[in-house]
């Protein structure tokens, strides 16, 4: 007998079982059916933000280093930062006299809730930034229209802007918006540039964005507002050089004693990788325990779902046996009941993360970030692998029973 | 040489503290062709010789060769392949699978046995065909009458052109116009050479046989030629004469 017409009609007898039994099968599939959907929408979740991630945060290479008042990537309370001195634009001066290892450094002072205009139109929550001439490059920005800022625009506090792309369409829908005036608060700015769209980083709308020059800052939006230094070391491969020159030059700039603690953080784009690598661990490791657990439970449902349709067809094991099927046939017919049992589970899981992911996705995407819920094949392939696995593994002793059966004493059964 | 030989076939059970000696030794050579009926009160043996000879069964003692193949100490599934290949069941409960058609029913052996699904299906509704239920195909056993499972029950144990066919009181659950009906078909598998085996305990249908066993507390204690077997005329059985016996253990 070949194998492939056993299975043929192993599988044939498999789903006319469970259609036999929709309710019972149904209700113990339901930990697989918990199990598949945990795994599914965990997948799904770290490759969107595994994405996600990589199309922000990995723009801004990893020989930047930045230097603020706050970690990036910090499980402490929000209030050990806030009470740190401010870092002045003295302080930045300084610092770029006195640094040897960089290969550029900006100072930038932000404000993430500016309201901006353009005739009716108004924006509100729009991330100002004020930069230098050299902040372009750093930052990892890309100008799509017009220009960056100029080290004159600096100079002289020209009121000029750049604006993120999102903004430019808001406000341009049709429109070239070189050259047009905008309102930041209350004080009016000349468009000279538009810039590549970015997308994401960390939850925020990095296309949300009007750069001006941040000499302006100061004038316009704060006398002494708080700033970021971000430098660029010399030589990419050391990093950590320029990292020691600048800890220790800004300690002694900010006249920090020997002994005390650095009350500025020092950050890179690996910090973050750290922090983002350390949070996907968890989420993995939450997922692979629930969808273990639900994946037991349900798998010794199922392996007590085979005890009973074994035992209820003993009878026809016997009669099959009878009639010439070996150990082997019968064997296999349970165990494809079993993975067929699970099958059907693991595609309702797939079938319910499917239109959760798609509304993750649209909640993400309401809130302007750039997080895509993607449920990609590969997760599909391997839930449905998982999942007709855990039939065979919970539906092995069972079935393994059945086909030790005597013919004689199954055909006397009752069932 | 003989289809079916046994020779000092023996089984016992083990029950709790107590062996049940249900076969004590039994001998006995079948040829090929014969019509022969196994017959015994509840408790003598005969079921067990029924599932020893049909393979389901292996004896604890004893000799059994079909077609010249030593099957008492055969695996597991070199029995199941003789089951498939040479014997064909007729059970007292027809024993179909309910949720099957007549069709697949009868496919089953040729499923077993390997066959690709075109040549099995031809085989299967010719054979179907043979017990006349030609139009019955694809029917369910719940919507067929007992003589009509029967007879799927027959088709099934002919479609593999088995060396035996073995029937365990084929007629214990019929009535007994129906019940002539499934004799008569023996008759004519008979006719056409097939060799057939029937354990009954009714008489009536051992006198259809050439030639009957008695069995009794695990040993032959008759085995007898039918001289006088009662043929089936038109669906009425006639008695023609009696038995005489061919020796007495």
């Amino acid at each position: 007998m070949t194998l492939s017409i056993e299975i043929r009609e192993s599988a044939r007898i498999a789903l006319s079982a469970i259609r036999a039994n929709k309710l019972r099968s149904g209700l113990t599939t339901l930990g697989v059916v918990i199990g598949i959907l945990t795994a599914t929408l965990v997948g799904t979740l770290l490759n969107g933000m595994t994405d996600a991630f990589e199309r922000s945060v990995s723009s801004l290479g990893a020989d930047v280093i930045n230097i603020g008042r706050f970690p990036w990537a910090s499980f402490d309370d929000y209030r050990t930062y806030r009470n740190r001195r401010e870092i002045t634009f003295q302080q930045f001066r300084e610092l770029e006299r006195q640094i040897t290892t960089a290969a550029a450094i900006a100072p930038q002072c932000e404000d993430f809730g500016q309201s901006v205009g353009y005739e009716r139109r108004r924006a509100k929550g729009v991330w100002l930034v004020g930069n230098t001439e050299v902040a372009l490059s750093i930052r990892g920005l890309t100008v799509e229209r017009g220009r960056w800022i100029t080290a004159s625009d600096v100079s002289s506090e020209r009121a000029v802007c750049v604006l993120g792309s999102y903004l430019s369409e808001a406000f341009f829908p049709n429109d070239n918006p070189l050259g047009k005036r905008i309102r930041i608060k209350d004080t009016p700015y000349e468009v000279v540039g538009v810039l590549a769209p970015m997308g994401n980083m960390m939850g925020w709308n990095q296309d949300n964005q009007v750069v001006i020059p941040v000499s302006r800052f100061q004038g316009d939006f704060g006398r002494r507002p708080d700033y970021t230094i971000t430098i660029k070391a010399r030589r990419p491969d050391r990093v950590d050089e320029t990292l020691n020159e600048v800890r220790s030059l800004f300690r002694r700039i900010r006249k920090i004693e020997p002994g005390r603690m650095d009350d500025f953080a020092l950050n890179q784009q690996e910090a973050i990788l750290a922090f983002f690598s350390g949070f996907k661990t968890t989420l993995a490791s939450f997922g692979f325990f629930v969808t273990g657990l639900s994946l037991f439970v349900g798998g010794i449902g199922i392996m007590n779902i085979m005890f009973v349709s074994v035992a209820e067809r003993t009878k026809e094991i016997g009669i099959r046996k009878a009639l010439g099927a070996k150990r082997r046939t019968i064997l296999i017919q349970f165990l494809l009941e079993a993975a067929t049992i699970t099958l059907i589970a693991g595609i309702i899981g797939i079938g319910l993360a499917w239109p959760i992911s798609w509304k993750i996705g649209d909640i993400a995407r309401e809130s302007g970030s750039i997080f895509e819920a993607r449920m990609s094949w590969a997760i599909v392939a391997f839930a449905l692998f998982v999942s007709g696995t855990t039939g065979v593994i919970a539906g092995f002793i069972p079935a393994w029973r059945a086909s030790r059966m005597n013919p004689v004493d199954a055909l006397r059964s009752e069932n | 040489m003989p289809l079916i030989r046994i020779e000092n076939l023996a089984r016992h059970y083990v029950m709790g503290t107590e062996t049940v000696h249900a076969l004590r030794g039994v001998s006995l050579s079948i040829e090929r062709g014969e019509y022969l009926a196994i017959m015994g009160p509840s408790g003598s043996g005969k079921s067990t010789l029924m599932n020893l000879l049909g393979c389901l069964d292996t004896p604890n003692e004893g000799v059994y060769e079909l077609n010249g193949k030593n099957v008492a100490r055969m695996t597991d599934n070199e029995l199941a392949d003789i089951r498939n290949r040479e014997i064909g069941f007729v059970f007292q409960s027809f024993n179909l699978l309910a949720r099957s058609d007549a069709l697949h029913n009868v496919e089953l052996p040729l499923i077993y046995a390997g066959l690709p699904p075109k040549e099995r299906r031809e085989r299967a509704r010719a054979t179907l065909a043979n017990v006349g239920l030609g139009d019955r195909m694809h029917h369910r056993p719940n919507e067929l009458s007992g003589g009509q499972r029967q007879r799927v029950a027959i088709a099934r144990a002919l479609v593999n052109s088995p060396s035996i066919i073995l029937a365990d009181e084929p007629t214990g659950n019929l009535d007994s116009k129906t019940g002539v009906g499934i004799l008569a078909l023996f008759e004519e598998l008979s006719r056409r050479g097939n060799t057939i085996i029937v354990v009954t305990h009714e008489e009536e249908v051992a006198l259809h046989s050439r030639r009957v066993i008695r069995i009794r507390d695990g040993l032959i204690a008759a085995d007898e030629i039918n001289r006088e077997q009662r043929a089936v005329v038109d669906g009425a059985a006639v008695a023609l004469a009696g038995i005489t016996p061919l020796f007495i253990v």
